[in-house]
């Protein structure tokens, strides 16, 4: 049977939806699709509609700033994935070994992810900082040799910001990763140990395969973290020395504030949206195919 | 019991063999050498994290002749409030020297409405999504969630042009828009995934009823929200205050927010670098969202589960 008009779009619900209809359509679609566009376009301050084809894009990957930009988000992300994501299932385990205090414990491996990533930053600044920080107090501590300032060094610079990044997330991912092992039923545990497997391989064979929910949250989480990286790199190094911790983030705000290249920043804009759509295109499709396998096999 | 014996390496199992007595359950029969590793590596990643805030209280006490000496771990040896009152009150950022209280008091001004019209929106959203979906709510709801994904780089600049051509941009209600937006992906998943989760007989008896949209909204719906609305208020309140991004391009100079602030006092100051003042203006910004999370416990933990699970 036909639903009515009146069914199909019950009119306070489209009312009260209005804000979502507005954010979803008129920011989401229309304002990506205005970035996409102008990426095309010669902007400079202001967004024109003088079309340039693909030259903007050309430009931007001879930008050897860009380049750096694009190299420094994948190490850093590769990086401050893998280490926050051992160091998170470590402390996880840990966590769960009816230990003393385990509230304390949380509390302190969790606080930082509370304050702000400028926060972070300045905090990480400052004990790296050659003439203030953990390498005057080590000298002062009588080892005059001692050598650790990561920030000044243009090669070093990125595993200051990596860890600072595990200093302000891991907790979180210790946390969802507790609550997954948390979830997993002491049956397993002693089944396994029944069978004479050791604790770690009990760990890495049975335990974490069971917990790709929980390490897929938490892997999204910090993704989405490492593509927005922008507050980190600001308070830390602004970027350098140099252009040796640039990130695109960082690039594309600096291309349409300070150096007034809008359609250049579109160009960049765009492509830090391409391997969000190339990822987000992949989970659609393995959910889909997940989804009609379950109806075929019910 | 005999399994318990087994080696020191899964004391964990070990004891939770024994019948479950709470979480202290039967103290361990000694110190396992496995038991001491475990502590010693919990406690050596406390102080990974506890060392940096360490030092920055303790700087901050301190006056500058005695940071200079460079003893970073010693104690301040003639404590002083003088940073802290600097920080509040007389820190510069570029000409003007009032410290970070401007900024502290536009951030109140930006936080609390952005948190109640984003919520108010966000819970509609999801009462709606669940109980009176339209033809194409699903579509928009798939559209929102795909928001959430986006680098913010690439919406930034259109609103930027949007905001101006209405002639909000660089003011106090477009810098709300702004955080309303950038929330509502994120907190109408949260309402729609808690009003999923209702029995749905709640709705139609209601509805037999002969109660609308906003009346069961109101008098139905929304008096039981109150456990998700505390998870949305903390996930958004830390999420706003914690902002820079959004702050330094649509707030405007007069209304930067303190994280704002907190930078350019940091970053931007010419000739000596007052680190004492420095770090007690970097606590002060923290402050806000450290009580939160300390007041709110494992509420917090749960919003960012929350928000992440089904993302």
């Amino acid at each position: 049977m036909q639903k009515s008009w009146r069914q199909r779009f019950h009119l306070p619900a489209v009312i009260g939806t209005i804000p979502m209809i507005l954010v979803a359509v008129g920011v989401f679609v229309v304002g990506i699709g205005f970035s996409v566009l102008w990426s095309f376009t010669s902007s400079k301050l202001f967004p024109t509609y003088d079309f340039v084809g693909l030259a903007q894009y050309r430009r931007l990957w001879g930008d050897n700033r860009w380049l750096v930009s694009v190299n420094n988000i994948w190490f850093f992300g590769l990086m401050s994935i893998a280490c926050n994501m051992v160091f998170g299932y470590l402390l996880a385990v840990f966590m769960d070994q009816r230990i003393r205090q385990e509230d304390l414990f949380r509390s302190i491996f969790l606080y930082p992810f509370a304050m702000s990533l400028i926060v972070t930053g300045l905090v990480w600044q400052w004990v790296l900082d050659p003439n203030l920080g953990l390498q005057e107090a080590m000298r002062n501590l009588g080892w005059t040799s001692f050598s650790f300032a990561p920030l000044v060094d243009a090669n070093t610079a990125i595993y200051a910001l990596v860890v600072a990044g595990i200093w302000q997330g891991s907790g979180v991912t210790m946390a969802i990763l507790l609550a997954g092992l948390r979830g997993i039923d002491d049956e397993i545990w002693r089944a396994a140990r029944v069978d004479g497997i050791p604790t770690w391989r009990t760990h890495i064979s049975i335990v974490a395969p069971m917990m790709k929910g929980a390490f897929a949250t938490a892997f999204v989480l910090q993704c989405v973290g490492v593509v927005r990286v922008y507050d980190l790199v600001i308070a830390m190094t602004g970027g350098g020395p140099g252009i040796a911790t640039s990130m695109p983030a960082v690039y594309v705000i600096q291309l349409i504030t300070v150096r007034q290249n809008v359609g250049q920043g579109m160009a960049a804009a765009t492509m830090m949206l391409l391997p969000v759509l190339v990822v987000l295109a992949f989970s659609g499709i393995v959910i889909w195919r997940r989804n009609r396998l379950r109806g075929a096999g019910a | 019991m005999t399994l318990a014996q087994t080696p020191a390496a899964m004391p964990a199992q070990g004891v939770s063999d024994q019948a479950d007595a709470g979480p202290s359950g039967k103290k361990p029969r000694r110190v396992s050498p496995g038991r001491i590793g475990l502590y010693v590596f919990l406690i050596v990643a406390a102080l990974f994290f506890l060392i940096p805030v360490y030092i920055m209280v303790v700087t901050s006490l301190k006056g500058m002749p005695e940071i200079r000496l460079g003893h970073l771990f010693n104690l301040p040896s003639e404590p002083t409030l003088q940073p802290w009152a600097d920080a509040w009150l007389h820190a510069c950022t570029g000409r003007d020297c009032n410290g970070l209280s401007p900024g502290f008091y536009n951030s109140v001004k930006i936080t609390l409405p952005s948190v109640v019209i984003s919520i108010i929106c966000a819970s509609i959203n999801g009462y709606a999504l669940t109980f009176w979906p339209y033809k194409g709510a699903n579509l928009l709801f798939g559209l929102l969630v795909f928001g959430a994904f986006v680098p913010y780089q690439v919406v930034i600049y259109p609103l930027i042009i949007g905001l101006s051509s209405v002639g909000l941009f660089a003011t106090l209600p477009g810098i709300i828009i702004v955080h309303t937006i950038f929330g509502m992906p994120i907190l109408t998943l949260l309402f729609r995934n808690f009003y999923a989760a209702m029995p749905v007989e709640l709705f139609k008896a209601a509805r037999v009823d002969g109660a609308g949209f906003w009346r069961i909204f109101f008098y139905i719906m929304l008096p039981m929200s109150v456990p998700i609305t505390v998870v949305a208020v903390i996930l958004q309140v830390t999420g706003i205050w914690n902002d820079f991004l959004f702050g330094i391009v649509f707030a405007g100079r007069p209304n930067w927010p303190m994280t704002v602030q907190l930078n350019n006092i940091v970053n931007t100051t010419t000739g000596v670098r007052e680190y004492n003042v420095n770090m007690a203006a970097t606590i002060l910004t923290a402050a806000v969202p450290l009580i939160i999370y300390f007041v709110s416990g494992r509420w917090f933990v749960r919003g960012i589960a929350a928000g992440a699970v089904k993302g």
